[in-house]
Parts: structure tokens; C-alpha cells; sequence
């Protein structure tokens, strides 16, 4: 009897859940174990929704999200994953929570999330690319072209090209101290002529963004505050 | 060891040649050893500016392919005693004769001998501006109150930044028409350097008699009571380090009534 110690222990950890459900008020969420193989795992997936699988076709599909911890997911896993629960009949995967990135895919958030600032005048035939927002502390000449994933902010004159949103963000503002740019882009829209909101000499501080009506305007810096509040990115503060 | 000054400017046209014809014969008024070097090989003028074209004998090319010696192809301008010489393009083949590199060799002999040389550039941007400069410390960027030149000034100076051996560009404003600058009908001297933002270093004002005297082969630096001429000599002073202010742009031989009034105050 002394060598059934052993083996107890081993049925102990097989039976240590891999996969426990619980239920939110959003619908279900599976907490997946980080320490298990994947296939462990996919195998106890399958087992437990099929025990707990009742017929009732009518009903309405039930989000499910997977909460997978520190395990890193690569896109065929996850697709796996979506498939296995979505056999379950009226299960759909809304979201896969994972604590863990790839090294790439946090150097690409980074990037587009960055503000990158800049001090150099950007002259004709100069062209300025980056990823994230542009903080440029300069000028924009003339024949000189400015482009970013995201805003642009220029701390000079805007007298060349400015793209901002270059990937297809359409929430994207331009934004400059004098604007007099020869072009302006924001996603895939172009501007040769300026469309001013208002029609004062004050051209201080202005800023140029996509209205409802799908049209490049400038406007002053101010009415930012109300057009894209997400571009604070404070949080708290006194 | 002198210091190599290329004088270039991106358009044609703006009178980089005569520029650096003056600058250069200024600097040798100032009792500096210069060189010119004329690096518009194929459309060379700055023999012809500087009235030497009947002594040419060898030319750049003949130099950079070893078939003279440097100095034999350099032409004495004998109206200096020893101090301002020009070594001539070849006129007979295109840019492509002679490689940055050569130019570059070529500029650092010449600098053992010379306190100034003066490489006067082709217009674009191509092979000729990149042979002009490989071998320069300093640059000169040539523009007039047009937006075309302006313009092409800003292109030039963006790649000219570039440049990790040559020390920030200046800039010469020629050309000016005083009263076109007035009425607002050019661009004025304060929207260029704004617009540019890099140190001024002299403007020259437009002058018919520039180009009488670049027609006779003389370079107008060398008569001392014309107003281009006097800014020239200052641009090279400043080369030199000295602190000169700007000169006004307004004619100085107003009226009598206008001396009058100004000795009273009144504007």
C-alpha cells in the first residue's frame, strides 16, 4: 500500500481543474490554466462543455470570454480555441484576455501609441515619417511633407504637407501654430484648400480635423476640447 | 590649412558665379591666398566672370586625370600679386568626368597651398552639386527674393544639413530690388531668413553695372563705390570673423529736400 502514495498525488494533480467556469453578468467567462499544455488544456475544454451542454437551440448565443493568464496565445492557438467553443452550440468567444504579449506586438503599440517629438525644420523635399503622434518642434516648409499614424502637432509654421491617421485613423488631428500648409491629408482625404470653420483674420493656433460631414476643416485649437476629447490621455489630475 | 567654401544654390540662375567670383576676389582684396575652383564642368563661366578665359591651358579634368599638374592648371589673376588664382571646368565633357572622391582629394591638395577656396557650384542637385561639395568645410547658399529660388535654397540647405562635414550653411540674399521689396511685390529679407532659418551673411542689392562689369571680365568688387561691390567686401569680412552690421537698402543719394528734412528729424 505504501506505493499507492505516489500515485494518489498524480490523480490529485490531474484532477486540479484546467479550465473553470464562472459566470458574469456579461455572460460566461473561462478561467484557463497557464501551467497545463495546450493540448491538456483544449482537451478539458472540450470535455467540460460538453458536460455541461444542454439543449436548448432557441437560445440566444452566450459571449464567452477566456481569461488564459500568463499563457502566450499565438493566433492559430487562439483560433483553435474559437473554434472548439463555438461547436458548443450556443457559445461564441467574445474575447481572449491574456496577461502576456509578444515582444513584437508591444514594440507595435508602442509605436503607435508614442508620442515622438522632433526638433528640425522639415524643408522642401524632406519628408518626416513616423508611426505614432508627431511632435514636431519646427517648421514644415514649403514642399517639405510631414506623416504620422496618428495627430500631428507642430510647434511652427505648416507651410508643406501634413498627413496625420496615415493607416486610416480618421479620429486623427492635425494641429499647428500657423497653418498655412499647401496640402493636408487626415486618412485618405486630401485638402488643397483650406475649409476655415470661421472666417476671422486670427489664424493662431489652429488645428484641422475630419467633421461629420466627412470633410477636411481648420478650426480653432479650442474647439479640440470638444471634437476629440480622447486626446486627453490624463487621467485624475487636480 | 585654408578652408574650402562651396557658394551653391539648388536654382539657376540667382548668380552663384558671380558670387563666388566676388567673394573670391574680395578675399584677395583682404590679402587672403584664394583659390576658385569652377566645378561646372561642360557650362563653365566663372573663367569668362573673372576675364581669364584666353589663359586657360589645362582644366579641372586634365588635373583630376592626371595629365597635369595641379598648378599648371591653375590661372594667375594678375591683377592680384600672388594671392587669387582660379582653377577652370573643363568645357569639353559633363559632370560625370570627375567622381566626389576626386573632388574631394583634389580640394584637400589645394587646401595645404591656400587660405580660401571657392568652389563655385552648378545649378541642381544632381552629380555636379555632389562633386562641388564633397570636398567643402563651409557652405554659401545663393538666393533671390523670387519663392522659385527660395524654394530650391530650402532644398539645397535640407541636403546640405545632411552634410556631416560641412558646418551649418549662410545665406546671401542677391538680387534685391529695394522698391519692389517696399510695395510687398517681392519677398523681403526678414520673410527669406524666417522662412530659411539659417545666418544670413549678406544681402547685395541689384545693380546694372554687376552685370556691365562681369561682361568686361572684372568683377564689380574691384570698384570700391558701387553698392554691390561694398557688400561683397562685407560678406567677405565676415567670412573673415568680423562683426559688420547690414547695410540699408535705401539709395543713398537722396535730394536735397530729403537731406533736409532727415537733418531736421523728420522721416
Amino acid at each position: 500500500m505504501a506505493s499507492a502514495f505516489p500515485i494518489e498525488v498524480k490523480i490529485f494533480m490531474k484532477k486540479r481543474q484546467n479550465v473553470i467556469i464562472k459566470g458574469t453578468k456579461e455572460g460566461l467567462t473561462l478561467h484557463l490554466n497557464d501551467d497545463c499544455s495546450f493540448q491538456e488544456l483544449k482537451d478539458e475544454l472540450d470535455e467540460k462543455l460538453s458536460a455541461n451542454e444542454r439543449d436548448h437551440e432557441k437560445r440566444p448565443l452566450i459571449p464567452v470570454k477566456l481569461e488564459t493568464g500568463n499563457r502566450y496565445l499565438s493566433e492559430i492557438q487562439r483560433e483553435e480555441l474559437k473554434s472548439l467553443v463555438r461547436q458548443k452550440k450556443n457559445l461564441v468567444v467574445d474575447e481572449i484576455e491574456s496577461n502576456v504579449i509578444s515582444k513584437e506586438e508591444a514594440e507595435k503599440t508602442r509605436r503607435e501609441n508614442e508620442i515622438i517629438s522632433v526638433a528640425r525644420i522639415i524643408r522642401s523635399g524632406q519628408i518626416l515619417e513616423v508611426q505614432g503622434d508627431l511632435l514636431l518642434f519646427g517648421d514644415v516648409n514649403p514642399g517639405g511633407k510631414v506623416i504620422a499614424g496618428g495627430n500631428i502637432f507642430i510647434m511652427g509654421a505648416l507651410r508643406g504637407i501634413a498627413h496625420a491617421g496615415c493607416f486610416g485613423n480618421k479620429q486623427a488631428v492635425i494641429a499647428a501654430s500657423i497653418m498655412k500648409p499647401s496640402q493636408i491629408r487626415i486618412s485618405d482625404l486630401i485638402n488643397q484648400t483650406i475649409n476655415r470653420v470661421r472666417n476671422d483674420d486670427n489664424h493662431e493656433m489652429e488645428c484641422a480635423y475630419i467633421n461629420h460631414q466627412e470633410q477636411i476643416v481648420v478650426d480653432r485649437l479650442q474647439g479640440l476640447i470638444h471634437i476629440r476629447p480622447d486626446l486627453t490621455r490624463l487621467e485624475g489630475g487636480r | 590649412m585654408g578652408e574650402a567654401i562651396v557658394i551653391t544654390s539648388g536654382k539657376g540662375g540667382v548668380g552663384k558665379t558671380t558670387t563666388s567670383a566676388n567673394i573670391g576676389t574680395a578675399l584677395a582684396l583682404q590679402g587672403k591666398k584664394v583659390c576658385l575652383v569652377d566645378t561646372d564642368i561642360g557650362l563653365r563661366n566663372l573663367d569668362v566672370v573673372m576675364g581669364l578665359e584666353n589663359r586657360i591651358i589645362y582644366d579641372l579634368v586634365d588635373v583630376v586625370e592626371k595629365r597635369c599638374k595641379p598648378h599648371q592648371a591653375l590661372v594667375k589673376d594678375k591683377r592680384f600679386e600672388d594671392l587669387l588664382y582660379l582653377l577652370p571646368a573643363a568645357q569639353t565633357t559633363d559632370k560625370s568626368a570627375v567622381t566626389p572622391e576626386q573632388m574631394k582629394t583634389l580640394i584637400n591638395d589645394l587646401k595645404q597651398d591656400y587660405d580660401y577656396i571657392v568652389i563655385d557650384c552648378p545649378a541642381g542637385i544632381e552629380q555636379g552639386y555632389k562633386n562641388a561639395v564633397a570636398g567643402a568645410d563651409k557652405a554659401i547658399v545663393v538666393t533671390t527674393p523670387e519663392v522659385s529660388a527660395v524654394r530650391d535654397a530650402d532644398r539645397i540647405i535640407g541636403l546640405l544639413e545632411k552634410e556631416k562635414d560641412i558646418e551649418p550653411p549662410k545665406l546671401v540674399i542677391n538680387r534685391i530690388r529695394n522698391h519692389m521689396m517696399k510695395n510687398g511685390d517681392m519677398l523681403d529679407v526678414d520673410e527669406i531668413t524666417t522662412h530659411l532659418s539659417i545666418e544670413l551673411i549678406g544681402i547685395v542689392a541689384d545693380d546694372d553695372e554687376v552685370i556691365k562689369a562681369s561682361n568686361h571680365g572684372e568683377p564689380i568688387v574691384l570698384n570700391p563705390n558701387n553698392k554691390a561691390s561694398i557688400a561683397y567686401r562685407n560678406i567677405a569680412r565676415r567670412i573673415l570673423g568680423e562683426s559688420i552690421p547690414l547695410q540699408p537698402l535705401e539709395d543713398q543719394d537722396k535730394g536735397v529736400f530729403t537731406k533736409l528734412k532727415r537733418f531736421f528729424g523728420a522721416k
